[in-house]
């Protein structure tokens, strides 16, 4: 196990660095003078010299990139161009609050789509199976900002059941702060619902179908066993790997979900990011964003050997 | 139903290949037609298709140039009510998908061809092209699409082509991932050996005798990612770095009127967004038919 986490860990530090050298090209080659960019056609070129001597951004392009690589090593991004202060610091608390209502959509969602995969998968080809299929091709494909504005509009405004804001007041204790997020989370979990519940069904279909699933059923296991013994462990490994890459993707739709219901996470503050073109501070996210996604893969990837013997000694082969 | 009806009349014994292949394709194009999903999807996404086209002559009023009283609710004279400068929503909503339905398939297309030609290349030849490819693409995947198309349109500055480079680029690795694991269960097969034992160079074989044989999946990403890029320039546009106004564009009129519904004013944003909505499930239900006709 030793060896297999090891190697998996050299991998994902690779990918690190080709992720921190992509983002380095797109803030910093990509236009040719980033002070420019950022102050934009009309400022006096003074002004423009004078940010980008203080960006460091005036510096050769090389020395730059080994500076951007040495800094994300020590999480240290340098400073936003607008509150002048580190940008990580601004970015943990934020990165804190978004984790909240990132965590309480995947409560949400990962219970109720293993449940309806699993529910699904084993009534194949039947109507409620073609209907949890169609409901999670329909709920997977729409845009949170989408599912978010009809939430506000149907539970918010016209029903008035939840606070159509997300921030809580300082004060809140627990529930309090569930019953703000959960409207943005329920947008979100609606988008995640689909991709799990789908792996899910198809990880346990093609399980279901398996020689030693026969042999379960025929040594007289009742169904409730083989389900939990033989069933489950094989079948949820698909599902692991999906939840671990959306992860990922959470941080992205977040953006919009925390613009709809003004919640000020990590979403919100890229946004207010791009629009004040503080390229610091987005790059620092998108690399922040980049190591949660490897994080969550790694766990996964972790959780999957341990789910799977063959996988973990296949890697140590 | 009699399957055995040919349409064309082929001696016994002399089947051509390439009839045998339209006879599939046809009998391919029999099962999907009869599913409702393909059905209902086509049908709404024709439907928008002649809004787009269409436009302002099937519109009730002007879209853009008629003014009339800001945010009247939905009633005979305007169905989906007025916005705040006293457009007619339902005018707005219904050009409002001509935008979207040039730039979403442009960037899906572009994904999808830079992504199946990578993906050709990585599957076919392997070795260190491969390997450091297959980091490239890793790494991409890592960064959530919405988030490196924030960075990439501000450092950039929006326009309609950069938003269809950038989204077309960010699915490039996605669809390349895919072709690559299709390629990789083809090479194998014999009739790469068969043309590699023939003396066929690397680019035929990978172009003549793989890619027909990877059409299928290629196709479902060409639908799926056509969903995506709806998904991604709508919520490009709603974070305000998508299409600029004063496009009618959904997500961007949803972007401009959100803050309005708390105060119960949900008109000009829920319509929008269902429009969104329709159009996103539409090209899913389709890309589903297709995935699960073309795998049986």
């Amino acid at each position: 196990m030793a060896r297999f986490i090891a190697r998996r860990l050299l991998l994902s530090l690779v990918t690190l660095w080709l992720l921190i050298t992509i983002v380095f090209i797109i803030a910093n080659v990509l236009p040719n003078d980033v002070g420019r960019t950022i102050l934009g056609p009309f400022a006096p070129q003074e002004s423009v010299d004078a940010l980008n001597q203080r960006l460091g951004t005036d510096r050769p392009i090389l020395v730059r990139y080994v500076d951007n690589v040495l800094g994300a090593v020590t999480l240290d991004f340098g400073d936003s161009y607008v509150t002048g202060k580190p940008a990580m610091p601004q970015l943990a608390s934020a990165i804190g609050r978004s984790a909240k209502l990132a965590g309480l959509a995947l409560a949400i969602t990962i219970p109720l789509a293993i449940a309806a995969g699993l529910f699904a998968a084993r009534r194949r080809d039947r109507p409620v199976d073609r209907a949890i299929v169609l409901l999670g091709v329909t709920s997977s494909s729409i845009p949170e900002f989408v599912t978010g504005t009809i939430l506000v509009v149907v539970v918010g405004v016209q029903l008035k059941l939840l606070p159509v804001l997300a921030t809580p007041p300082a004060t809140a204790d627990i529930p309090t702060q569930v019953r703000y997020l959960l409207m943005p989370a329920t947008a979100m979990a609606i988008v995640y619902f689909g991709y799990i519940a789908r792996m899910t069904r198809a990880g346990t279909i093609e399980v279901l179908q398996s020689d030693y699933i026969r042999t379960a059923a025929m040594k007289g296991l009742t169904t409730g066993q083989t389900m939990r013994r033989h069933v489950l462990r094989n079948a949820l490994i698909p599902t692991v790997a999906v939840i671990a890459v959306q992860i990922g993707y959470l941080f992205g739709g977040i953006i919009a979900v925390e613009k709809i219901f003004n919640y000020n996470g990590m979403g919100q503050t890229m946004l207010f990011a791009a629009q004040r073109k503080d390229i610091p501070l987005l790059t620092a996210g998108a690399i922040v964003i980049g190591i949660v996604y490897m994080l969550a893969t790694l766990t996964a990837d972790l959780v999957i050997a341990w789910m799977n013997p063959r996988i973990r000694l296949d890697a140590e082969r | 139903m009699d399957s055995n009806v040919t349409p064309m009349s082929i001696p016994p014994g002399v089947t051509s290949p390439i009839s045998e292949r339209a006879q599939a394709r046809r009998e391919t194009v029999r099962v999907l037609i009869r599913r409702p999903a393909f059905i209902v999807g086509n049908i709404v996404i024709i439907g928008w298709v002649i809004c787009a086209v269409l436009g302002q002559r099937i519109t009730p009023y002007d879209p853009f140039n008629s003014f009339s009283t800001g945010h009247l609710p939905p009633g005979p004279e305007h169905l989906m009510g007025t916005d705040r400068l006293g457009r007619d929503v339902l005018s707005r909503v219904m050009v409002g998908s001509r935008d979207v339905l040039i730039v979403a398939p442009l960037a899906a297309i572009l994904g999808v061809v830079a992504g199946t030609l990578l993906g050709l290349v990585m599957g076919y030849y392997r070795g260190w092209v491969d390997d450091v490819l297959s980091r490239l693409v890793e790494a991409f995947l890592a960064l959530p699409v919405i988030l490196v198309a924030l960075l990439t349109l501000v450092v950039l500055g929006s326009s309609p082509v950069v938003v269809v480079l950038v989204v077309g680029i960010l699915f490039t690795p996605i669809v390349a991932r895919t072709v690559r694991s299709a390629v990789l269960s083809e090479r194998q097969l014999d009739y790469v050996t068969a043309a590699k034992l023939r003396g066929e160079l690397g680019p035929f074989i990978v172009s003549r005798e793989i890619f027909p044989n990877v059409l299928g999946p290629t196709v479902v990403e060409l639908t799926v990612r056509f969903g995506y890029a709806i998904f991604t320039v709508a919520t490009l546009s709603f974070l305000g770095v998508g299409l600029q106004p004063p496009s009618p564009d959904w997500g961007l009129t949803v972007s401009e009127e959100y803050p309005n519904m708390i105060a119960g004013i949900w008109w000009p944003t829920l319509f929008p967004a269902l429009a969104i909505a329709s159009t996103v499930v539409a090209v899913n239900l389709i890309a589903d038919s297709l995935q699960s006709v073309l795998n049986e």
